[in-house]
């Protein structure tokens, strides 16, 4: 009897445990990690709460938004206009939150001789005009390019930004994961890709670019990213129904806090610049 | 009482079977609602429209000229049967470009309006911008709205789902893709397969194949993430080395980890069949003079065909479904592949790849149901192949 009675109150808990407001995060990989370290901090000073993060892409956070599964949608991807129509026929209006930047580095096989390269040259060669690394001026070597697959976050903005929205070629070698593109390139030696700067290793070797056809190059490094001289620089995103803002405020402002960008440095993002930065900017646009 | 526990029993089987059916089914019936819906969308993205100026008489382009034509390749519009005209390319990035942020207004808008005077006024621009925006009343021309069409998909040679504004879901060089890098697959293995096969049930004594086939069998238990792994890291390298290729990811390094994966379905079922070959036969082929080699070339062998051929053609059904190894180790470029050591993208990778990050219920990733449905439609071939073959069988024991 007892027992039982101690069963039922274990399971009683365990209930209103759950029903405690549990804040579910879903979304972007490349925001898994960062985000799952921002949880922890948080809930280390909130013991009560709960928040549980999964990944699983861009598009599977905004499509969980309308369908309440889940509470705030990690995107590395800025919304797009027909999921913007699809929130607006639901009538849900979806607030947007910039938590960190993200740097792309364009990486290539440590013996490669070249070290900089144009967003031109880069565009050229994405777009597989120039095929032969002596173009460049390097050596004698077919180019193999490597890119992320078509729908993640990284190919999309790397294709906005360095490409201009032009299409990559059609016989870009595409990798199911920065890693994966890490290992290709470390191993094959034509080889040019692309990763977020937090995946930066020995193995692989960063190119300086230049935006202005030349004029400055920039290696990546947070610093160059945070201070504005290296280009390929991207937002990542928080995106919420407005609705539920007071549930999932508290953790949003943690994350954009002194402490929570003090994470997002240590997991290798650019942290967004201080409030009183941002006021500047704002003033400048008006 | 003892019956009526009976007669629960048979219900309950029924029950277990016809609720499975109804499920798979069900599953089926999902799989080709969703694919279907990809003929019902359109070429343009949903909420966009391509506009031109009134005296641009270009009223039709498929969805590879609009890519040409925003991609730069075409710049002029007689080459898609349009006048002498360079053509000038606008998205709603290039705004900032033309209007200052006063003339577009705080929440931009006055950006519709501008869009429009903007194109009206340079004959040769084709604006790719937002349904909503365009002014009602607009001077402007609009390139026909048409839905995808079956040609497009199952013959085009490009895919490029997430291409703005048209996107192109070519299928060839995926499906072009899976055979090829299926049929070498099958190449490889078949002969190791027989003679593995040939090797465990006449000549390996008891022991020998008390250990081997558990052994064979160990290879189906391991996952493919990590058959992707070792091809990766050991037959990726390996390769351009040997061959001294550019690149090591190549349909050659996906077939020879599907050779891998493929061995154990074939040995199993070849062993099993020529384990089952009646001892009659092999006594009478003995009794004839004939040697132990002849026997198992002649009679043994030739006997158990229908049994080793469904085991093979169980192989190629695996090698066609495979996911995560391929992906890992083909380096996924969906060209139509021309050689054996180039890369190339399957279906079944593609779908993998992509469904995370397609916006569901968009023409992507209804193009990715579709490739589902291919994929079915082959490996029901393949099943139905079996059947045959093994129905064949049992009429000729008969």
């Amino acid at each position: 009897m007892k027992k039982e009675q101690i069963l039922i109150s274990i399971f009683a808990a365990f209930c209103m445990h759950g029903q405690a407001d549990a804040q579910r995060i879903k979304g972007s990989d490349t925001l898994l990690p960062l985000t799952q370290e921002l949880a922890e901090e948080y809930l280390a000073g909130h013991p009560d709460d709960e928040i549980i993060v999964t990944g699983g892409g861009s598009g599977v956070g905004i499509a969980a938004l309308p369908e309440n599964t889940t509470d705030i949608a990690m995107a590395s991807r800025r919304i797009k206009f027909s999921e913007k129509m699809k929130f607006a026929g639901l009538n849900l209006d979806a607030r947007e939150v910039i938590v960190a930047y993200d740097a792309l580095a364009v990486v290539v096989n440590p013996s490669n001789p070249v070290d900089s390269l144009t967003r031109e040259q880069l565009e050229a060669i994405f777009r597989g005009k120039i095929t032969n690394w002596k173009d460049v001026g390097g050596e004698d070597r077919k180019i193999v390019v490597y890119s992320r697959e078509t729908s993640s976050g990284t190919y999309e903005f790397f294709k906005e930004s360095v490409l201009e929205n032009k299409n990559y070629m059609s016989s870009i070698l595409s990798m199911p994961a920065t890693g994966a593109i890490i290992q290709s390139v470390r191993q094959t030696k034509g080889a040019i890709g692309y990763i977020g700067l937090a995946y930066l290793n020995r193995y692989v070797k960063p190119l300086a670019v230049s935006y202005d056809g030349g004029g400055h190059y920039a290696y990546p490094s947070v610093d160059t990213a945070a201070d504005g001289s290296y280009p390929i620089v991207r937002p990542l995103y928080y995106y919420y129904d407005a609705r539920k803002e007071a549930a999932v405020a508290p953790f949003i402002s943690y994350a954009l806090s002194q402490e929570g960008q003090q994470s997002v440095l240590e997991q290798g993002f650019i942290p967004v610049p201080r409030t009183d930065g941002q006021a500047d900017g704002e003033g400048e646009n008006d | 009482m003892k019956r009526f526990l009976e007669k629960a029993v048979k219900w309950l089987l029924t029950a277990s079977g016809f609720v499975t059916s109804a499920v798979i089914l069900l599953i089926i019936g999902f799989l080709f609602t969703e694919g279907a819906g990809l003929f019902r969308e359109h070429v343009i993205e949903e909420g966009y429209v391509l506009a031109l100026n009134r005296e641009n008489p270009v009223k039709r382009m498929n969805a590879a000229q609009i890519k040409a034509v925003f991609d730069e390749d075409v710049t002029n519009w007689k080459e898609i049967g349009g006048p002498d005209l360079p053509i000038v390319t606008f998205r709603l990035e290039d705004a900032d470009r033309y209007f200052s942020e006063e003339a577009l207004g705080k929440q931009y808008e006055n950006a519709g309006a501008l869009i429009a005077g903007l194109v009206a006024d340079n004959p040769g621009m084709v604006a790719f911008v937002p349904e909503s925006m365009i002014p009602e009343g607009a001077d402007l021309n609009f390139i026909e709205d048409r839905t995808i069409s079956p040609g497009e998909v199952f013959a085009g040679a490009e895919w490029f789902p997430t291409a703005t504004p048209a996107p192109l879901f070519g299928m060839w060089p995926l499906l072009a893709g899976t055979l090829w890098v299926s049929l070498f697959a099958i190449l490889f293995a078949l002969p190791f397969g027989i003679s593995i096969a040939v090797y465990m049930a006449e000549v390996a004594s008891e022991r020998v194949r008390g250990f081997l086939k558990p052994v064979i069998e160990l290879l189906n238990g391991i996952p493919s993430v990590v058959y992707g792994f070792f091809g990766l890291i050991v037959i990726v390298p390996l390769l351009q080395q040997v061959f001294g290729l550019p690149v090591g990811e190549s349909g050659l390094a996906g077939s020879i980890v599907l050779a891998i994966m493929a061995l154990p379905t074939i040995v199993t079922v070849a062993e099993d069949a020529m384990r089952n070959c009646p001892r009659s036969l092999r006594e009478a082929s003995l009794a004839l003079g004939a040697t132990k080699w002849q026997t198992v070339s002649r009679v043994v062998i030739p006997s158990s065909m229908s049994g080793i051929a469904s085991g093979v053609v169980l192989g190629i059904g695996r090698a066609v479904g495979e996911t995560m190894a391929v992906l890992m180790v083909t380096g996924n470029a969906a060209v139509v592949p021309t050689s054996i050591l180039e890369p190339l993208r399957t279906i079944p990778a593609t779908i993998a790849a992509e469904l995370g990050e397609a916006p569901a219920g968009g023409a992507h990733y209804q193009s990715l149901f579709l490739l589902g449905v291919i994929l079915f439609f082959i490996t029901f071939f393949i099943n139905l192949c079996v059947e045959f073959i093994s129905s064949r069988n049992r009429a000729k024991n008969r």
